[in-house]
């Protein structure tokens, strides 16, 4: 991607301007409040009211964050090798089944730490074996990985519906979901970690998984930025010739990234199966997949980003809970609305605002030098 | 052999309902992606309209102002594509994904707050609904053995829409490739730098051609709420954007080739109907969850090149800059 403008200083790049795209995304969502006949900085204060007020709300809002880093992280690996990985919402479904056999077959021999284990290894199996067909179409037959990964969103959703109703359904249960796990299926509450700081999650469901989540964002930057794998998948990212010139085996690294990316998308489905429900359900997804897009756009595709970016949606999944209780003409759909909004301004119109701002701080400056001032006015 | 002869017709009528939707916003994105935008927001366009659309339709009593307004604002998300995609030059998928998620909640929220059914629009009833068209004679010629069945079920008897959504393939063809705006368009998704070498504005056809894509999701839109049901339900376009997205690559983006790639995937919807619960010589019962897949394993299929290659226009997805 070539810069078009003037260079900035590092805090107006990844600091002002991604902050400036965020504003315009929840001011354009404020006039949607608006037009609906509630007010905006009402539901503000609910939403935050809703989301930090208390130790559950916190509790539910960590839970929500944990499923949007890992969704996170998948996009942001395959964007930095140039790819686009819009299967994250197929990828964590099909890894809920590496998830659910594994605690199908474990719940009742092991503890809990090692079907934790074998879940973390059938998750990613899962997740990244259904990323790999994408992966390697790309990389070997030249389809595109946007439709592909499309595609596989709803081979993947027809696929689990089968897999529930047809197959992992108890006999003579009606309900499309597998058993309830015992003990050894249930990932240990981390009320212990919040009650350090004073606070009761109540019957919010955060848990160990939240660890992993953390454990894999400091493993993905170790992998991009401090490994040679790393810096071949950015290089293909900036220019895929200067790659290929370099000797880089493209498709190698493509189905590489895209395995990694499905990986971190399949282990998602660790939160809520096994440390929500204890069995899983038809749709239990419920859009994490896509909210990794926006948290990926908006953590500018660092884990130093991404947390911050899963929390904030992690406060809106919650608040918006708590707001729809309060003011019943919004309901969680707002939140799509708000990703919509949030994926246009900080990915698609993230240039929008950089022309002012790069003038500015070159009138700021340049006051010695009007040159710069012209040449980044254009 | 009548009752085969039955079903065959219940079967090829639900084909034609349920491919009309999917020709037009198929033929929607080929406009938009000839010229080098490349469009994943058609769901959310025609999502968008098909509620605009309801939602017009009940309030004003009437199923042209609802079309009316339909368009209207299937355009004013293709303006913001086109704004984020040729001015600002931004990602072009980056920008239809967040089209389809603005639309897929907008639609509920402001449809609970306007009309507090659920999300759901009134229902439309007489004038506010698109009424099925007798063609002449339908009554007169149905007696006719096999013939008749034929023209007064499967010809005759659709909506305006429907006659519309035909029609628009030879004219697509026509205007495309034998007109001089078409070539320019297709110029545009091809070699912009050339075009512009010519003296034509890049900028402008590609705003054209995302103008004409916005219209005719506005119809598809229209078609869904207005004619096919009695008004808006949540979520109703239920991936129709996406299969025409793999109608229209698997039609290698060529608008006589989209029609008949329409047809195959509303076939076998109508075929997944028409087979649920049903158990089949030789294969046994077939999932409803397999039939649903086709389409997209067929897409997914024909894109790694296993049937012919499908090669998108060659400037599609870049934004262009002019050089100095």
């Amino acid at each position: 991607m070539s810069a078009p403008f003037g260079k900035l200083p590092g805090w107006v790049e990844y600091g002002l301007i991604p902050l400036i795209n965020l504003v315009f995304a929840f001011l354009v969502a404020g006039l949607v409040v608006l037009l609906v006949g509630e007010s905006p900085l009402r539901a503000a204060s609910l939403l935050i009211q809703g989301a930090f007020g208390y130790g559950e709300g916190i509790g539910f809002t960590l839970y929500y964050a944990t499923n949007f880093i890992f969704t996170g992280l998948a996009v942001a690996v395959a964007f930095h090798c140039g790819l686009f990985n819009i299967g994250g919402e197929g990828q964590a479904y099909i890894g809920g089944l590496g998830v659910a056999l594994a605690c199908l077959a474990f719940d009742g021999i092991f503890p809990w730490y090692l079907t934790f284990l074998v879940a973390i290894a059938g998750s990613a199996f899962f997740g990244a074996a259904w990323a790999f067909i994408p992966g390697y179409l790309q990389a070997k037959r030249g389809s595109h990985i946007v439709i592909t990964t499309i595609m596989f969103n709803f081979i993947a959703s027809s696929v689990m519906v089968f897999m529930l109703v047809d197959v992992l359904k108890p006999v003579g249960s009606m309900a499309p979901q597998t058993r309830t796990f015992t003990e050894g299926g249930e990932l240990p509450k981390l009320d212990w970690l919040m009650s350090i700081f004073g606070l009761d999650i109540g019957g919010a469901p955060f848990n160990v998984s939240f660890l992993l989540a953390l454990v894999c964002c400091v493993l993905v930057w170790l992998l991009i930025w401090r490994t040679k794998f790393g810096y071949e998948m950015r290089t293909m990212g900036h220019s895929p010739t200067a790659a290929r010139y370099a000797g880089m085996k493209e498709a190698r690294i493509i189905i590489i990234t895209m395995i990694i990316s499905g990986a971190l998308a399949g282990m998602m489905a660790l939160n809520p199966i096994m440390g929500d429900q204890q069995r899983m359900q038809l749709d239990f997804v419920t859009g994490a997949g896509f909210v990794g897009i926006a948290v990926a756009l908006m953590g500018r595709s660092h884990p130093a980003g991404i947390i911050p970016a899963a929390i904030l949606f992690g406060v809106l999944y919650q608040g918006g809970a708590e707001i729809s209780f309060e003011m019943p003409q919004i309901s969680r759909d707002m939140i799509t609305i708000i990703q919509g909004l949030v994926i246009l301004f900080a990915g698609a119109l993230e240039h929008m605002f950089r022309p002012a701002i790069t003038a500015f701080f070159a009138t700021m400056q340049g006051v010695g030098k009007p040159a710069a001032a012209t040449e980044a006015g254009e | 052999m009548d009752q085969a002869f039955g079903i065959m017709l219940v079967t090829l009528e639900g084909t034609i309902r349920l491919s009309v939707p999917l020709i037009l916003a198929a033929l929607a994105g080929l406009f938009s992606e000839r010229s080098g935008v490349f469009d994943i927001g058609l769901e959310g366009k025609m999502l968008a309209a098909a509620f605009g659309g309801g939602a017009a339709a009940a309030v004003f009593q009437s199923a042209y102002l609802g079309l009316g307004v339909a368009i209207l604002v299937s355009l004013a998300l293709a303006l913001v594509h086109g704004f984020a995609s040729i001015t600002q030059r931004g990602n072009q998928i980056v920008s239809g994904v967040a089209i389809n998620f603005i639309a897929l909640g907008a639609t509920v929220i402001l449809g609970q707050a306007w009309f507090r059914q659920g999300g759901r629009t009134p229902a439309l009833t007489g004038d506010s609904r698109f009424q099925a068209v007798e063609l002449p004679f339908a009554d007169a010629l149905a007696d006719i053995p096999f013939l008749g069945p034929i023209y007064t079920n499967l010809i005759s008897g659709h909506f305006v829409l429907t006659y519309f959504a035909f029609a628009m393939v030879p004219f697509t063809w026509w205007v495309l490739h034998r007109t001089r705006f078409g070539l320019r368009l297709r110029a545009v998704g091809e070699n912009p730098g050339a075009v512009d070498t010519a003296g034509i504005s890049v900028t402008r056809m590609r705003y054209l051609a995302v103008i004409c894509c916005g219209i005719l999701c506005g119809i598809a839109g229209a078609y869904l709420s207005m004619a096919v049901a009695a008004g808006f339900v949540k979520g109703m376009t239920a991936g129709k954007g996406f299969i025409a997205l793999a109608a229209l690559i698997f039609a290698k983006w060529r608008p006589v080739n989209v029609m008949f790639a329409c047809l195959l995937f509303g076939f076998l919807d109508a075929l997944g109907i028409l087979l649920q619960g049903q158990s089949l010589p030789l294969i046994g019962t077939v999932p409803v969850q397999f039939m649903q897949a086709l389409p997209y394993v067929l897409t997914v299929i024909l894109l790694a090149g296993f049937i012919g290659k499908a090669i998108p226009p060659k400037a599609g997805g870049v934004p262009y800059v002019k050089e100095r």
